[in-house]
């Protein structure tokens, strides 16, 4: 019986019945649609436009040309700007990845009756502040800051370190900490899909713990894994606050140099084909580790 | 297995420390008596949260982050509600197109959403305001609304809209007594999110307000001065405070709908 | 039963694209009746009984109810109510809410609107949980609850789609004594749509059995069981012996017919049947045929070799081969003189009634 997938007041005939129910249905998303086609597309085509450009002080002149890219990918700064945000974002998403897997495992085999309990206790920390967050881990890892005097105190070190701070791992420690519950939620969501008797069925089989896990549990949570190592990595890739307050010299990432080219260095088609660029090396990126991730768990079955 | 489980809580710990820690230290070093924020503690004090009550300028971009964050919410949860009810209602052709596009910013890293926002505005001549700041971040609000709008929708059962109907009940009276009230908590639940997140979002915010801060902007301006650290820790223990008291709510109300959408799932017994 | 007519359907049709859910139907359904429309699923029974309640509009035809055309009048406009098959409790409203819902719009007086809900509920011994939220109520609660919302309304005619299949099979078989002692107390018209023969066998004053969207047979319980008129009918309401049989004469009203096993045999012809080609078949019910043990004997009987045995605790399913029959014949023994310990392979003779031969068409 498809009774329920049926309209109310349907017309006539199917053709007529699934073109108002089609109808019915873009009717209702296209304002929504609408808004981000206007606000999320035509930015970002205009972006793409203006990287073709040339501005000179407050003009802009409109022919083609590739100057732009030849600067943000020929340029040994930016070179080293985009490697470094891939670098960076790459092992955050790793270490978060592999982090936090353990944490969905535990909340989604042992939470018992409070999963959502659990879910609610990791997920608070990432709903605060996150400027407080970057700021928090600055004074933990300052020179005077809680780690080094702490360290003092214990009688671990005598002179407080300075390697803590302004680096590429301060920005590292500071992201794993900003990302943690948007790589746990995934990973939890497609545990909590795994059919609970398929795993009593390989240890029937004869599948030990760690054959289960390898052969049942990871394949079946891939998914997860792809989304919550994405989730992270695309957006860790253009951050702009974490390395401005607690990287330094050494850790600056391109969303420095993206922001700079549109404020003080006002060459927006710079800003625009660092942009696109970025966005076209983590596209590249995302659609590689998910064919690595997919082929890798392939070879374990 | 045994060896797992003993390893594991062990991990859960470390890791929750690792969670909360820094968060913690906000409130701790906004009660400290010092400039500094170092250990060990020089006492306690309330006089960092006095001195944000003087504090006209901060005060403005509180006012502006409420103005944002209430027109963020609503708008965004406008924009959620058709948008949710149109995917879980409807089939149409160009739903995955279309729900892919508005589900985008989660995809993108946020500055370049930010700068590509800036762009347009700038390029059609419009006045950088808390106007854009809140038309920006609509557009990166919506996904999460849809989230948490999609999950509530789809336990709608459209059966109850039309056992309402054969009751006697019309289209209108079926909509404001049955339909509104049973998708009220996922409602709810979005513009709290919403507003959770317009009130931390900070990219957006500093790309495309003009003169006037949000809360985010103006603590932005504040790190650079150390001596002023205190007084933002306060403000942002305040904050930290407020975001938690909201989610709890959103959290209250996402389970109430959850337990509606239980209901129609078990039939038996 | 059927005193008057209560729904009158005529040649009624709903296509979707060009594919017929229901086609040119027509149907009386008396007042006070418990009818049932049977089928399996696809066959167009919730959609026959969602144009009666108006969710959905007939591409063709049309509906009187009390005499009253209501083809294209809308739900909330017709004096029929429904319990939908996952009850549709509304889950924001405790149970007296539920039920008091239709009660609204009539804008009656406080206290007369609590007295139908007291009356409502306590047709369905739900008297003492009408503060309870729907979240906590089991699956039986929930249905009596639907019930009550609907016939508190007093409806003329009250629909039930598929209303037990949540249900476990004990409260199933408990739900169906009471709906039938419910109907019988209220008077009014149930429809019920099931695609569970017992179901429908149990409960209903008349069965309409559809396929593909036309009514194969519209007949009381006993008739659709025992004289199903065609192959399709006798299987879907139980096992079924079928055997070919050729025909020796054709009359009005009846067949004479020649058949390998149970010789010569005369068999009323059901209206509209008409012979092909000189063969017909005929069909028996399991449960027609009988094991005769040592001694007994019978006015007519075959013999066979118990050829299979499934045990089912009250009774055993047997299958006898018989010479000059391709498929073994079924027969149903309860379990009271040893029939669970036949061995296979075993002589056995069978006594029949050709009387209980009846003629199918294809």
């Amino acid at each position: 019986m498809t009774a329920a997938a049926e309209p109310s007041f349907p017309p006539a005939t199917a053709r007529q019945w699934r073109r108002s129910e089609e109808a019915r249905g873009l009717a209702l998303i296209s304002p929504t649609f609408l808004y981000a086609l206007a606000l999320l597309f035509l930015p970002v085509l205009i972006v793409f436009l203006y990287s073709f450009w040339t501005q000179d002080y407050l003009t802009i002149d409109r022919t083609f040309t590739l100057k732009n890219y030849r600067q943000a990918l020929g340029e040994p700064i930016y070179q080293d700007l985009l490697a470094r945000s891939l670098y960076i974002s790459l092992t955050v998403s790793v270490i978060t990845v592999v982090l936090s897997y353990p944490i969905a495992w535990f909340i989604s085999f042992h939470g018992g009756l409070n999963k959502n309990f659990w879910l609610f206790v990791i997920t608070i920390p990432c709903w605060t502040s996150y400027l407080l967050r970057v700021m928090s881990w600055k004074v933990i890892l300052g020179y005077q800051g809680v780690m080094n005097t702490g360290l003092m105190k214990l009688g671990i070190i005598e002179q407080p370190l300075t390697s803590l701070l302004y680096n590429a791992n301060a920005v590292i420690i500071t992201l794993v900490h900003s990302w943690a519950a948007f790589a746990i939620l995934p990973i939890f969501i497609s545990l909590e899909k795994i059919d609970r008797s398929l795993i009593e069925a390989a240890a029937d089989l004869g599948d030990g713990p760690i054959r289960r896990f390898f052969r049942i549990v990871l394949p079946l949570s891939m998914p997860g894994v792809i989304s919550a190592f994405l989730i992270v990595m695309i957006p860790t890739v253009g951050d702009y606050v974490t390395p401005q307050l607690v990287g330094g010299k050494e850790g600056v990432m391109i969303a420095s140099a993206i922001q700079a080219s549109f404020g003080k260095a006002a060459n927006w088609p710079l800003g625009a084909a660092l942009s696109v660029t970025t966005m076209v090396i983590v596209t590249l990126l995302a659609g590689a580790i998910v064919l690595g991730l997919r082929l890798i768990v392939r070879g374990i079955r | 297995m045994s060896g797992r489980l003993r390893l594991l809580p062990v991990f859960v710990a470390a890791y929750l420390l690792f969670l909360y820690a820094p968060i913690l230290l906000i409130p701790i070093f906004s009660f400290n008596n010092a400039a500094s924020t170092t250990f060990p503690l020089a006492g306690f004090t309330w006089k960092w949260y006095v001195t944000l009550a003087g504090n006209t300028v901060m005060l403005d971009a509180a006012r502006n982050s409420l103005i944002v964050g209430v027109s963020v919410s609503i708008l965004a949860t406008l924009f959620g509600i058709c948008a949710a009810r149109a995917i879980t209602r409807y089939d149409f052709r160009g739903k995955r197109l279309t729900s892919g596009l508005i589900m985008a910013p989660l995809f993108l890293p946020e500055i370049i959403v930010a700068i590509s926002l800036l762009m347009i505005v700038l390029a059609m001549g419009a006045e950088l305001s808390l106007l854009t700041v809140i038309l920006g971040q609509t557009v990166f609000c919506i996904p999460y609304s849809m989230a948490v709008l999609v999950s509530g929708f789809e336990g709608f059962d459209r059966s109850l809209e039309e056992a309402s109907q054969d009751l006697g009940e019309t289209a209108f009276g079926t909509f404001r007594r049955v339909t509104l009230p049973v998708v009220a908590p996922a409602i709810l639940s979005s513009l709290l999110v919403a507003f959770t997140i317009s009130l931390d979002e900070f990219i957006l915010a500093f790309f495309l307000t003009g003169t006037q801060q949000t809360l985010p902007v103006y603590i932005w301006g504040q790190l650079r001065f150390a001596a002023k650290l205190p007084s933002v820790l306060a403000l942002g223990s305040l904050m930290l405070l407020a975001s938690v008291f909201l989610l709890t709510l959103a959290e209250i109300f996402r389970r109430r709908a959850e337990n509606r959408k239980i209901l129609q799932e078990v039939p038996h017994g | 039963m059927a005193d008057r007519s209560m729904i009158s359907i005529h040649g009624i049709s709903k296509y979707y694209g060009p594919y017929p859910a229901v086609s040119s139907l027509s149907l009386e359904i008396g007042g006070g009746e418990f009818f049932s429309l049977l089928g399996p699923s696809g066959c167009g029974k919730t959609t026959l009984l969602r144009m009666i309640a108006g969710f959905v509009e007939p591409t063709d035809g049309s509906i009187r109810i009390d005499g009253q055309d209501v083809t294209g009048t809308p739900p909330n406009r017709r004096p029929t109510n429904m319990v939908f098959q996952n009850y549709a409790i509304f889950p924001h409203l405790n149970v007296e809410e539920n039920v008091g819902y239709g009660l609204k719009r009539l804008r009656l007086d406080k206290t007369e609107e609590k007295r139908r809900i007291g009356e409502a509920l306590e047709q369905v011994r739900l008297s003492t949980l009408g503060s309870r939220k729907a979240h906590e109520l089991s699956g039986g609660q929930r249905q009596r609850v639907a019930l009550a919302r609907a016939l508190v309304m007093r409806p003329k005619v009250l629909l039930l789609d598929e209303p037990l299949s949540a249900l476990d099979k004990k409260l199933r078989e408990q739900m169906q004594v009471e709906l039938r002692s419910l109907q019988q107390a209220v008077g009014i018209t149930f429809i019920l749509v099931t695609h569970d023969q017992y179901e429908a066998l149990a409960m209903s004053d008349r069965i309409a059995v559809m396929f593909a969207g036309k009514l194969a047979q519209v007949a009381t319980p006993k008739e659709i069981y025992q004289r199903p008129v065609n192959r399709q009918v006798a299987d879907f309401l139980g096992g079924m012996n079928f055997l070919s049989a050729t025909v020796t004469g054709d009359t009005n009203g009846k067949v004479a017919a020649r058949t390998d096993i149970f010789g010569d045999v005369v068999l009323e012809k059901p209206p509209g049947f008409t012979v092909v080609e000189g063969k017909v078949t005929l069909g028996m019910r399991p449960e027609r045929l009988r094991l005769l043990w040592e001694g007994e004997t019978a006015a007519k009987e075959i013999r066979g070799t118990v050829s299979n045995r499934h045990y089912f605790g009250e009774t055993t399913h047997l299958s006898i081969a018989v010479d000059g029959l391709s498929a073994p014949l079924s027969i149903i023994e309860t379990n009271n003189y040893g029939a669970d310990d036949l061995p296979i392979g075993a002589g056995v003779r069978l006594a029949y009634d050709p009387d209980a031969l009846v003629l199918l068409a294809e």
